[in-house]
């Protein structure tokens, strides 16, 4: 029995990774319907320079992390504000094909320099212990601090973009735009910076998601397709339109996968992927979809 | 000297020209109206001078300026609003948060959520619904208030009586003295000839995408109108 | 006075094109040339042929579907990887004649493509494209962990020890020259039939298009079966021609992302692009392949670049500007001479 709980808290926590990888993801597509296939390259992107950034601030493990994601974020806010506005608005329109084909080129070229850069071997963020300290639930059960961290973190991202979007102006224009993209030009809103600043608060998501990924676990330049299916999936078992949904696809993600794994270690990411095909048979809005 | 004026404007959809020579000017003040059958070209009339299709840049000129291809959001900070057709409120935002949205631009006047709940008192009430659950009349209201939100000096309505029964049309028009009352200048597009020869001073008829009668609204005649209107 | 008779103008709808005759004289003189290839040929120029014949055959099914059929699939490659190991079932398990196998094969895949179409269909768009990939990993994992086919690390096609070496590169050749010339065939009469001018009309406007009769979702179904049956040809004839097959090789996302390239590259929405690109593939690969990483950066940069500045590809771009068409399925309106004026008495 203890063993289950435990395997449904670890698929808990588990989610609430995912979840974070996916709310940039659901930002991004609610704001413009961008579908961008580069998503998970991008964390594993966040997740090298944040790697080599911890190293070159010279601070211990404990603290060096922390600093290299706080010099991260301009950074990251800066370059997803700039390829939306350079390169991604662009391929915006009815077809999907070119937004889809530009983040497909992206992705590839992203995965070739780390693997020139850092080879393909993984590697992983030294946290000073972190990643191996344990919190006790009580009744026997222990959960490592790291994801118990990431968790909290994903809950309080969830919180934070759900009252952006419904409570600050800026998160009025992103609804406003994503309605009616003209009719918001009508008010005087420049749809092209309003997108733009949308990617770069999704590029700051993913540079925290990918931060904390590298703590958790190893990284390697070829890991980001699988992120960015994972995060596909956890939007679309939630709902597209609200980041609650994002946050509960996530987690029913990770619990679907941690229990496959229970069963078998081959088949917990196809457990996983099952379960989110099945979700597309019976329940193809998801599970909270706001209004489209 | 007059606040809009356009001269000789064309609009072209892809290789599909839509305004053959478009002579227009309003002044400040006034309410002028422009009238036609569908496809005549109105719309296509509003789109370019609100920046939504291109026009070339000395076409189009407001308070002495040209303001031909530019940018949307541009124009309305320079004081031109729309209220377009079929009222194109955001679904996901309430009706306080569309009236905000009208706000974007940041215009200083007369006009802010006090004013507008002023004028139509039903929308302070409904103000945290969200707009699609109002009534069609409810809705035109709240898209007049979110155009002047932003403290226009130019008013463009488009076809607002349109799906509206008459007695509502009857009841946003009555507002019209009001939202004028401030100097604000308006051009209104109908397809009712009759309120609009009602509510306007000038009327400019359209047909196929030139202009086939202009003249004083009181004077037109329903022949001379239904020849403009209709070409027959 | 006689009043003259009021007569509509008469048209008739005319396709082929000067350049499309010369084209097709062209085009079988080559295939009759490289039908002779395993008479003279190096069994590596035949290798290289058969590789490039299955991207052929698979970016000419990715531009059906997407091209034409609006349909953007990064997932393909389910069907690729699963003709391959149907060939590899009947080869090894049931005893069938590889050769023999390789039509079955794709039909095979075919039929699944049936059932798998009403899970993809319930998405639209980027989305779409997402979840056919994920389609292509489900098929990925399941067969990684049947052990019967060499689980994770594949197996080799052991039916195909018992046949001598000549005969099995000449016969493997000629079936992936037929099929290439097969799938183009296939694409060019499907796309001058009434499907095809129905697809043209959906592609342009679905809603406008269902209201002339047009049955959308019957035909982008077909549109799907079709591009299925072809990518499990390619995949039988690419595992045939390689005698072994891992899930790894099989389902990459790999062939999507070269497919694309070369549709892109070539012009998508064109008979003519795929062609095209596949052979500036062909040479980007000897020339450039050395270079490995940089390549691919190289590549990826293009794509980039692609989309964005020439969106109609390069053949789009030769075909807009000089009104190249060899393979033509554009319909023309041409104007018949008015007949004589008929007078009533």
């Amino acid at each position: 029995m203890l063993g289950w709980i435990d395997t449904i808290v670890q698929g808990v926590l588990l989610g609430g990774l995912y979840a974070m990888f996916a709310m940039g993801q659901s930002l991004i597509f609610g704001v413009m319907r961008l579908t961008n296939t580069a998503h998970g390259d991008f964390i594993i992107l966040a997740a090298f320079g944040a790697f080599s950034l911890a190293l070159a601030v010279g601070l211990p493990p404990a603290a060096a992390p922390w600093l290299a994601l706080g010099l991260m974020l301009p950074i990251a806010f800066a370059a997803g504000y700039g390829l939306q506005r350079v390169v991604l608005n662009r391929t915006l329109g009815r077809d999907p094909l070119p937004s889809l084909v530009v983040t497909f080129g992206l992705a590839i070229v992203i995965q070739n320099l780390l693997q020139e850069i850092y080879s393909a071997d993984p590697r992983s963020i030294e946290s000073g212990g972190l990643n191996t300290a344990s919190v006790s639930l009580g009744g026997g059960l222990a959960v490592g601090t790291l994801p118990l961290l990431i968790f909290v973190i994903a809950v309080a991202m969830a919180i934070g973009m759900q009252l952006l979007f419904d409570r600050t102006p800026i998160g009025r224009a992103f609804r406003a735009v994503s309605d009616d993209k003209d009719a918001a030009e009508l008010m005087g809103l420049d749809h092209r910076h309003v997108y733009a600043l949308a990617t770069g608060i999704a590029f700051l998501l993913v540079a925290v998601a990918g931060t904390l990924h590298g703590m958790k676990t190893t990284v390697s330049p070829a890991d980001g397709p699988a992120l960015l299916l994972y995060a596909f999936e956890a939007v679309i078992i939630g709902g597209m339109g609200s980041f609650y949904g994002t946050l509960a696809g996530g987690i029913i993600l990770g619990v679907t996968q941690a229990i496959g794994f229970r069963f078998d270690p081959g088949w917990g990411i196809w457990f996983g992927h099952i379960v989110f095909l099945a979700m597309l048979v019976f329940r193809p809005s998801g599970l909270f979809p706001k209004t489209r | 000297m007059a606040l809009l004026t356009t001269r000789k404007l064309e609009a072209f959809y892809g290789d599909f020209q839509a305004l053959f020579g478009i002579d227009f000017e309003i002044e400040r003040g006034e309410i002028v109206a422009v009238i036609g059958a569908n496809g005549a070209g109105k719309s296509t009339f509003l789109k370019t001078v609100c920046g939504l299709l291109k026009a070339s840049r000395e076409a189009v000129s407001f308070d002495d300026e040209p303001i031909g291809g530019l940018q949307p959001g541009r124009i309305v900070q320079r004081g031109i609003a729309m209220v377009p057709e079929g009222r194109r409120l955001f679904p996901s935002l309430s009706v306080e948060e569309n009236l905000l949205m009208g706000a974007y631009a940041k215009r200083s006047g007369p006009w802010n959520l006090e004013a507008v709940y002023d004028l139509f008192p039903i929308l302070k009430e409904k103000r945290s619904d969200p707009s699609s659950a109002l009534s069609g009349g409810q809705q035109q209201m709240v898209a007049i208030g979110r155009a002047l939100m932003s403290n226009p000096r130019l008013l463009i309505c488009d076809e607002i009586s349109l799906g509206l029964a008459p007695i509502v049309v009857k009841e946003i028009y009555n507002a019209l003295p009001r939202v004028c009352a401030g100097g604000l200048t308006v051009i209104v597009v109908e397809q009712d000839v009759g309120m609009a020869q009602l509510v306007s001073s000038r009327l400019y008829c359209m047909q196929e995408g030139r202009v086939t009668l202009s003249g004083p609204s009181g004077d037109l005649t329903r022949e001379q109108i239904s020849q403009a209107y209709f070409g027959v | 006075m006689t009043p003259h008779a009021l007569t509509a103008p008469q048209f008739d709808v005319s396709r082929a094109t000067t350049a499309s005759r010369a084209g097709a004289v062209v085009g079988l003189l080559l295939l009759v040339c490289l039908a002779t290839f395993p008479f003279w040929a190096d069994a590596g120029w035949m290798r290289e042929f058969n590789e490039m014949a299955c991207y052929l055959i698979f970016a000419m099914m990715w531009n059906l579907l997407a091209g034409y059929g609006g349909m953007v699939s990064i997932g393909q490659q389910a069907y690729l990887g699963l003709g391959g190991y149907a060939l590899l079932a009947m080869g090894n398990f049931l005893g069938v004649n590889p050769f023999v196998a390789v039509p079955i094969a794709a039909v095979l895949t075919m039929l699944v493509a049936l059932p798998v179409s009403q899970i993809a269909f319930r998405l639209q768009g980027g989305y779409f494209a997402i979840g056919t990939w994920v389609i292509a990993e489900v098929f990925r994992l399941s067969v990684a962990n049947v052990s019967a086919v060499g689980g994770g690390s594949g197996t080799s096609f052991t039916a195909l020890r018992g046949i001598d070496k000549a005969t099995r590169q000449s016969v493997t050749f000629w079936l992936c020259l037929a099929g290439a010339a097969a799938s183009v065939a296939l694409v060019y009469w499907f796309l001058r039939s009434r499907q095809g001018l129905a697809l043209l009309a959906i592609r342009d406007s679905e809603i406008a298009s269902e209201s002339q009769g047009v049955n959308v979702r019957a035909t982008k179904l077909g549109v799907y079966l079709v591009a299925a049956f072809g990518a499990g040809l390619a995949g039988a004839l690419y595992f045939l021609g390689n005698l072994r097959i891992s899930p790894d090789a099989a389902f990459t996302v790999n062939w999507s992302a070269f497919s694309i390239f070369i549709v892109l590259i070539g012009g998508i929405g064109t008979i003519e692009g795929p062609i095209i690109g596949v052979i500036l593939f062909y040479l980007l690969n000897k020339f450039f392949s050395d270079y490995g990483t940089w390549y691919l950066v190289g590549l990826g940069l293009l794509a980039i670049v692609v989309t964005i500045k020439f969106p109609r590809g390069l053949w789009g771009w030769l075909s807009h500007r000089f009104d190249l068409h060899f393979f033509p399925v554009q319909r023309r309106l041409v104007l018949r001479e008015p007949d004589k004026e008929i007078s009533h008495d």
